[in-house]
């Protein structure tokens, strides 16, 4: 991990992450990624329609930030978001349902994969305007620290959400006023088709996210077990009442933007060699170089979230419509609220 | 009503309607730019930052967007901000999270997120502040499914319209026209609470509707009373409340009047004037003795010069040639 702000730097990686804990990383991750990889599948077979935007390859930067949320803390996302979702504790059954549009839906179908929404966890959605659900966070952060709970909120955004005025708008405001906010950047070095070196006048993000006064650190994006480590100290930190922290988490996205992606902007070969990085790999070959894991341990678990995969898209194959009568609901409140 | 009647401006009703509010509920703050220290850039919070300290009248960096957005997020999180914006210019650097988020979240949630976040913001031309202070864009924010949109034009809604506003669970934009802070007049003392639902008649008559909201309310009721000397009686009928248009209300003044004008700061294309219109047309064509008849601005860029801007606005006279256009074969 880079730090650059060495007087917030997290100690070097602790090697003393209990092995169940680790575990349950690599569970997350591969929970993640077999979804996705279905949804992928069913995008082909035409059950799923719309945008769709996998994160194959960024699912350690899920699961070693959301392992470090609390129930009572705030997540906002990106439409990139099915792995966020999941990893929040959203059920699989309500995410797939939402991706088919079905009434079960997370979302009731009217969000589909870039909307999924759970207020019951705290999960305020997939927002398919890059960087338009920073503020929102701000927003939160705001509201549980003006009543005094000691929350952190978390706020997931690209690197492309860099360049927008928001961002900028929101870091100065979180460092401003102090407020709880974990500034979650995924650079998988693409805003879309164009490179980061093609956007940014500076690439090194955490360098700038730093100049607000906060501290910001630059991470293995690709390594769950940093990824772990530092968003530990930083919702440590926050929740210490310290203000924001920004962390930018290297990654890569192996496959397309979208279902649409014809990838003309990247080579295979840069692509391949950031697969050698994969990080469900890599942290399956961590765990059985010190035992912790062997092939049949590995293919249980892949069989149960496979089953559980399965499950989810028989429900959401047989889960009912919306009826179109209601298609004006949710315009307005229906009822006043307290 | 036996309590005396108190002097006052819109301005300072505008205020004592914040700080009602600022009183009766601890999760109501006021957010935006200079309205803590310097008093609100129109003075509409002047002294509530010594009243109700920081937290609660919080100034803001000059980012819209992003304290437009923590007002959403603090709505969804349980508070009742007040969110304030210099004026409907500036609010557009501010529109992505008012059309993206506060207008879709409770749609695009199945049902999950409301956002009960009230915007206030200053419209309208009138002081010679040239075209990027001045313009009418509240028919835009009328356009949004998901937004409810106030125009307060007389000392009572500028009063009461706030709190009924804070209660609603969705989102809310309270449009003040510029021109209005300084309107003086009587208030009860224990005026309160509004309803943020219906159109008023400002003025009974029986001849012509003449439809106007916010700013063009006085210009209206001007012109009514002008023609009321000519022997023509103006019914004048003011909006209140832009979404949802209260329809029945000027279905049932135009089905008396058979006739109709409105009076509309915004541009006439794609207006909200246009709207009613249409709506007159669907509901009410063969109650009508002449066509609709339409005052809006001049479509241009608000001018700086005084007599370019008063040309591009809204007048007395036009009003009244536009009502003596649609009365003129009656008799």
């Amino acid at each position: 991990m880079t730090s650059l702000d060495k007087l917030d730097q997290p100690g070097t990686l602790d090697r003393q992450v209990l092995p169940d804990r680790r575990t349950a990383l690599l569970w997350d991750m591969l929970r993640v990624r077999l979804f996705e990889e279905r949804c992928v599948e069913l995008y082909s077979a035409t059950k799923i329609r719309g945008f769709l935007h996998v994160a194959i390859g960024e699912e350690a930067v899920t699961a070693g930030v959301m392992a470090n949320l609390r129930a009572e803390d705030a997540v906002v996302s990106t439409y990139r978001e099915h792995g966020h979702a999941l990893s929040r504790g959203v059920p699989m059954d309500a995410v797939m349902a939402e991706m088919y549009g079905k009434a079960t839906g997370c979302s009731r179908g009217r969000g589909g994969s870039m909307h999924l929404f759970d207020t019951s966890r705290r999960f305020y959605g997939g927002n398919a305007i890059v960087g338009g659900g920073l503020p929102v966070a701000i927003g939160l952060a705001l509201a549980d620290a003006l009543r005094g709970r000691r929350t952190v909120t978390a706020c997931f955004f690209g690197d492309g959400a860099y360049a927008e005025g928001e961002f900028h708008e929101c870091a100065n405001l979180a460092a401003l006023w102090q407020l709880p906010v974990l500034f979650v950047c995924e650079n998988n070095l693409y805003a879309m088709g164009t490179a980061l070196g093609r956007h940014q006048a500076e690439t090194d993000l955490a360098l700038r996210a730093s100049s607000y006064g906060m501290p910001a650190w630059a991470v293995d994006g690709m390594d769950v077990e940093e990824v772990e480590e530092a968003a530990r100290h930083a919702t440590d930190q926050i929740r210490d009442g310290h203000g924001p922290v920004f962390l930018e988490l290297r990654t890569y996205r192996f496959r397309a933007h979208s279902m649409y992606d014809p990838e003309r902007y990247r080579d295979k070969a840069e692509v391949a060699a950031w697969r050698e990085r994969d990080p469900i790999d890599l942290e399956v070959r961590r765990l059985r170089e010190e035992g912790l894991l062997d092939e049949t341990g590995l293919a249980a678990m892949r069989e149960e979230i496979q089953v559980e995969v399965g499950q989810a898209c028989t429900a959401a194959e047989a889960a009912p419509l919306e009826p179109v009568e209601d298609l004006t609901r949710f315009v307005y409140s229906e009822e006043v609220r307290p | 009503m036996t309590t005396t009647l108190t002097r006052t401006t819109y301005r300072e009703a505008m205020r004592e309607a914040i700080r009602d509010a600022l009183h009766r509920d601890e999760r109501v703050f006021l957010m935006g730019e200079d309205v803590g220290r310097y008093g609100g850039c129109f003075a509409v919070s002047l002294g509530l930052l010594e009243e109700f300290g920081p937290e609660r009248v919080r100034d803001t960096p000059l980012s819209e967007s992003a304290f437009v957005g923590a007002g959403i997020g603090a709505a969804v999180a349980g508070m009742r901000p007040i969110v304030e914006i210099m004026t409907v210019n500036f609010s557009l650097l501010a529109l992505d999270q008012i059309l993206n988020n506060a207008a879709t979240f409770l749609h695009m949630s199945g049902g999950q997120v409301a956002v009960p976040l009230v915007i206030r913001m200053t419209t309208g031309a009138g002081r010679q502040l040239a075209a990027q202070h001045s313009h009418s864009l509240e028919g835009w924010y009328a356009h949004i499914p998901g937004l409810k949109v106030l125009a307060p034009a007389t000392l009572e809604d500028a009063r009461g319209m706030l709190w009924t506003a804070l209660e609603d669970p969705d989102p809310v934009l309270i449009f003040e026209h510029g021109s209005l802070y300084n309107m003086e007049g009587e208030l009860a003392p224990d005026a309160g609470p509004v309803d943020i639902a219906t159109a008023a008649v400002r003025r009974p008559g029986s001849d012509v509707s003449v439809i106007a909201y916010g700013g063009t309310l006085r210009t209206a009721l001007d012109a009514a009373a002008q023609l009321a000397g000519d022997g023509i009686d103006a019914e004048v009928i003011d909006l209140r409340t832009l979404r949802p248009l209260d329809d029945a209300a000027l279905v049932a003044s135009v089905r008396r009047t058979h006739r109709a004008v409105i009076v509309d700061e915004g541009w006439r294309s794609g207006s909200l004037s246009a709207e009613i219109t249409a709506r007159l047309v669907e509901q009410c064509f063969y109650e009508l003795d002449a066509p609709v008849a339409r005052v809006c601005s001049a479509e241009v860029p608000m001018p700086y010069a005084q007599h370019l801007e008063q040309a591009a606005l809204p007048s007395v006279a036009g009003v009244v040639d536009a009502i003596r256009s649609v009365v003129g074969e009656r008799a």
